[in-house]
């Protein structure tokens, strides 16, 4: 079945620096950077990587980043609870608003 | 659990496993044949840099069944190396000098009988000994018991699996209560002096991915491991190798059944380091197999991939036409050269 999201396409995200060489070349060089032992760990990082993918809802990104945090040691319990930290924050997005909603009601409301 | 073997699998056969690495299970599976990846880094015919270690598997017979083993080892598999083997192995070593290690697995290789006898008789040819341990033997019978003084004795360096820092996952690859057996293992190890750095007995660890998928940073994992055993267990211990599983016997059979095998095998492809493939360990190691066959590796030992000619047998050996031997390869050696490569002492890149 075609559809817009193909597994092997992941493969190929480097290819994008075939359509524009010099940006591809520099987003890899700090896509790299960012992803090395630092202040944080590697292993750190893919787990921030994880949440995040799941914000973002990437499928690719989701791939990559759960085979790359399991890889690094993380639990499924790990990963699951790094998951719910998105979708806390996600939801919480939402939810803060309506506070924005309440002020908007209470300002029109008699 | 029983080995593959005692399953009557056709995976126990190693002409069929073969066949799966060249073509898959399907037989349209075509990676990129190993060979060439060695001849565009100029690597082809493989050939030994010295003779050092001398890895001898003492036979197939262990305590545990693990789910990811190459040898297919488990306590109904009854190869074992003979005392007159071990003797044949004795006198190669006698005569070979450069020989300066001597590796010895299994299975347990403790369960062997002759396991003693061979070690103390090692010792005496003043070679450096590796023993291969699996941490629970030490606790499986009260014979066993002894065993790191017996070690301690003949200053053995131990290797020991343990492929996590966590219960889970260590159990999940090698059995339900491996992993605390494991621990008070490496308590009885710490409580003689091994892993603690000024005693000078060695006591490494072996990280081994609980699935399909390759080792992370030898160096980060091996900080990870210090911290956590030392927090939660009071363990210490020199290094941690992290070693990719090759795809072989049971790790093959779960890669079949898990429906990984393809992906698993492009991701070893894609992961192929040349700088690691030109200090893969065949090109130091001679592994002697239970019978007494010479092979270039304990993964071709277990795939039957004997080295050609006379010489390959215990009982003639000889280090010149060895040195100048041709190693053989297969697409299993990818397994040995993704990443940051693996041998039996971890990373080579």
């Amino acid at each position: 079945m075609e559809t817009y999201y193909n597994p092997d396409d992941l493969k190929k995200f480097g290819n994008i620096a075939d359509f524009q060489k010099k940006l591809g070349e520099k987003f890899f060089d700090y896509y790299g950077e960012v992803f090395k032992d630092s202040e944080l760990t590697a292993r750190e990082k893919s787990l921030i990587a994880l949440a995040v993918a799941h914000a973002v809802q990437c499928p690719y990104c989701i791939d990559a980043y759960s085979s790359d945090a399991f890889e690094k040691g993380w639990s499924e319990g790990q990963m699951m609870e790094a998951v719910h930290v998105a979708a806390a924050i996600r939801g919480g997005a939402s939810l803060v608003h309506g506070v924005q909603m309440m002020n908007k009601v209470k300002e029109i409301a008699m | 659990m029983k080995s593959l073997l005692a399953e009557h699998s056709k995976l126990a056969i190693a002409g069929e496993q073969i066949a799966i690495l060249e073509h898959g299970q399907s037989g349209h599976f075509n990676l990129i044949p190993f060979q060439q990846k060695l001849e565009a880094a100029g690597l082809y015919p493989l050939q030994p840099t010295s003779l050092e270690v001398f890895q001898v598997n003492v036979g197939k017979m262990c305590n545990q069944v693990c789910r990811h083993c190459h040898v297919d080892a488990g306590p109904d598999r009854k190869e074992i190396m003979s005392k007159e083997t071990m003797q044949l192995c004795l006198d190669a070593l006698k005569n070979n000098p450069s020989l300066t290690t001597v590796d010895i697995t299994g299975g347990a290789p403790e369960m062997n009988p002759h396991f003693r006898w061979f070690v103390e008789a090692i010792k005496k040819l003043e070679r450096h000994i590796i023993v291969r341990c699996n941490l629970t033997i030490i606790l499986a019978n009260k014979k066993y018991n002894d065993l790191p003084e017996f070690y301690k004795e003949h200053q053995v360096e131990v290797v020991s699996s343990l492929p996590f820092y966590t219960q889970d996952r260590t159990d999940r690859q090698r059995g339900n209560g491996v992993f605390d057996d494991s621990i008070k293992a490496l308590q009885m190890l710490n409580a003689i002096g091994y892993g603690l750095e000024e005693t000078g007995l060695i006591l490494n660890l072996v990280y081994n991915p609980a699935g399909a998928f390759l080792p992370p940073s030898q160096l980060a994992l091996e900080k990870e491991y210090k911290t956590a055993l030392s927090k939660q267990y009071g363990i210490a211990f020199n290094n941690l190798f992290a070693i990719t599983n090759l795809p072989i016997s049971r790790f093959l059979d779960y890669l079949l059944q898990s429906g990984n095998y393809e992906k698993y095998m492009e991701k070893l492809l894609i992961a192929y380091n040349p700088f690691a493939a030109a200090n893969v360990m065949c090109r130091n190691t001679i592994s002697v197999g239970w019978d007494g066959y010479l092979y270039d590796c304990d993964f071709n030992q277990m795939l039957d991939l004997k080295m050609a000619g006379s010489h390959n047998h215990i009982a003639h050996f000889n280090t010149e036409k060895l040195y100048n031997r041709n190693i053989i390869v297969g697409q299993h050696c990818y397994g040995c050269t993704a990443g940051a490569g693996s041998s039996c002492g971890g990373a080579v890149a």
